[in-house]
């Protein structure tokens, strides 16, 4: 299944929304291969790490765990 | 990623602005979108008195923070909409932030107040769950408006929700609401003044805001809204957008500087023959207005007139459909 390796290699803990999900992805990867990964659009999530936002470019390391957050809100007007 | 402006260590890259921002001249920049947005549309004056409406989501307390950064006195308002968990959890936020800040919360909960609850009174009526809720806050967020006295209501309404309703309102040619689907809508005949700061700001833009400010909201969706159109316009905006960085921008903005003038007058048609309800005495084109059918109908209790909202003009003839 993606995401999850059998090997001992660097696993981030990824937690997921909407339904709220946790995932272990093998490691180092920069955020936007993460995401390009797990088919999420950039524009409708922000990645947080210890309550900061993490930036696109960064690699994901040794037991990081970070939140993939949705930010796309809202019913009728 | 380096800042633009400070060349430090980025934090967000935002694409349509070709711009990487720290956390503080990200902030920099939401106040600055925010200023000219009021600015460029006259929304409101630092005189005025100002409410928002909170939901406990984080363009709602997004809006509110920036306003106060930026001087202006805001109240809030929140409505509650008997969405189980999801309401009681929304309100939390809505208070925490107020209460940290010392700041003035008006509450209206629909189920003590009018009987019933969005997801029964939804069903009961017959009416899609995201239509009631939006009917029931509308009405009410002009309300308390009226009935407080305020100059203006605010809105969290950011880019992404206004490129989304002009997408759908563009797609089924609802030309009535392509002309009254402005940033600023005035006062008129018992309707509060109405503005939408936020338009010059993306909803991850909004959501890195509170994230970066500390301020707590409500992640996790409304359960009711699961599937709705608006946010299917959302997620196929977003594709073009990933694509095409700067394409909601320009969808909207577009929109209101070549387009919008065309409808104006459709929407004044819709506005003709405006009474009052002879319910609650709110403005409506028809004998009573949507509000309290939605309320008769999801088997609650008709609010008592108090006249706080009711218009100057006499009854007009009625006519199907409401404006609200």
């Amino acid at each position: 299944m993606f995401g999850l390796s059998a090997c001992d290699h660097v696993r981030v803990k990824v937690r997921l929304h909407n339904p709220r999900r946790d995932l272990e992805i093998e490691g180092p990867i920069t955020i936007i291969n993460l995401l390009a990964r797990l088919d999420l659009n950039r524009e409708a999530v922000l990645v947080v790490r210890d309550g900061e936002l993490v930036p696109g470019d960064e690699s994901l390391a040794d037991d990081d765990a970070i939140e993939i957050r949705p930010v796309i809100s809202g019913g009728e007007q | 990623m380096k800042c633009v402006t400070c060349r430090g260590p980025a934090i967000i890259d935002i694409r349509r602005h070709n711009s990487n921002f720290c956390a503080e001249h990200f902030i920099e920049q939401c106040h600055r979108q925010v200023r000219k947005a009021i600015e460029e549309f006259s929304m409101f004056e630092k005189s005025d008195k100002i409410l928002v409406a909170v939901s406990g989501g984080k363009d709602s307390l997004a809006i509110w923070d920036l306003l106060l950064d930026l001087g202006y006195s805001v109240d809030g308002l929140y409505i509650g909409l008997g969405i189980g968990d999801y309401s009681d959890t929304s309100l939390d936020y809505a208070r925490a932030y107020a209460k940290t800040r010392s700041l003035h919360l008006i509450e209206v909960d629909v189920p003590s107040t009018f009987g019933f609850d969005i997801p029964n009174g939804s069903r009961a009526a017959k009416r899609v769950p995201c239509s009631a809720c939006g009917l029931s806050k509308r009405h009410l967020f002009d309300e308390e408006a009226i009935k407080g006295g305020y100059d203006v209501l605010v809105t969290g309404h950011n880019l992404d929700d206004e490129a989304a309703v002009l997408f759908g309102n563009t797609l089924h040619w609802h030309t009535e609401y392509l002309g009254r689907q402005l940033p600023v809508l005035p006062a008129r005949d018992g309707f509060p003044r109405k503005v939408k700061p936020l338009v010059r700001l993306a909803e991850r833009e909004t959501a890195a805001y509170c994230i970066v400010k500390g301020i707590d909201y409500i992640v996790d969706e409304c359960p009711m809204s699961a599937g709705n159109k608006h946010l299917g316009y959302k997620n196929a905006l977003n594709e073009i957008e990933a694509g095409s960085p700067g394409a909601k921008h320009s969808f909207y903005f577009g929109f209101l500087d070549r387009a919008a003038e065309f409808f104006a007058a459709e929407a004044s048609i819709d506005r003709e023959g405006l009474g009052a309800c002879a319910s609650c005495g709110a403005p409506t084109t028809s004998e009573t207005c949507a509000f309290c059918r939605l309320v008769e109908r999801a088997g609650g209790q008709l609010p008592e007139r108090t006249g706080v909202n009711a218009v100057s003009v006499d009854l007009g003839p009625t006519r199907s459909g409401s404006i609200q």
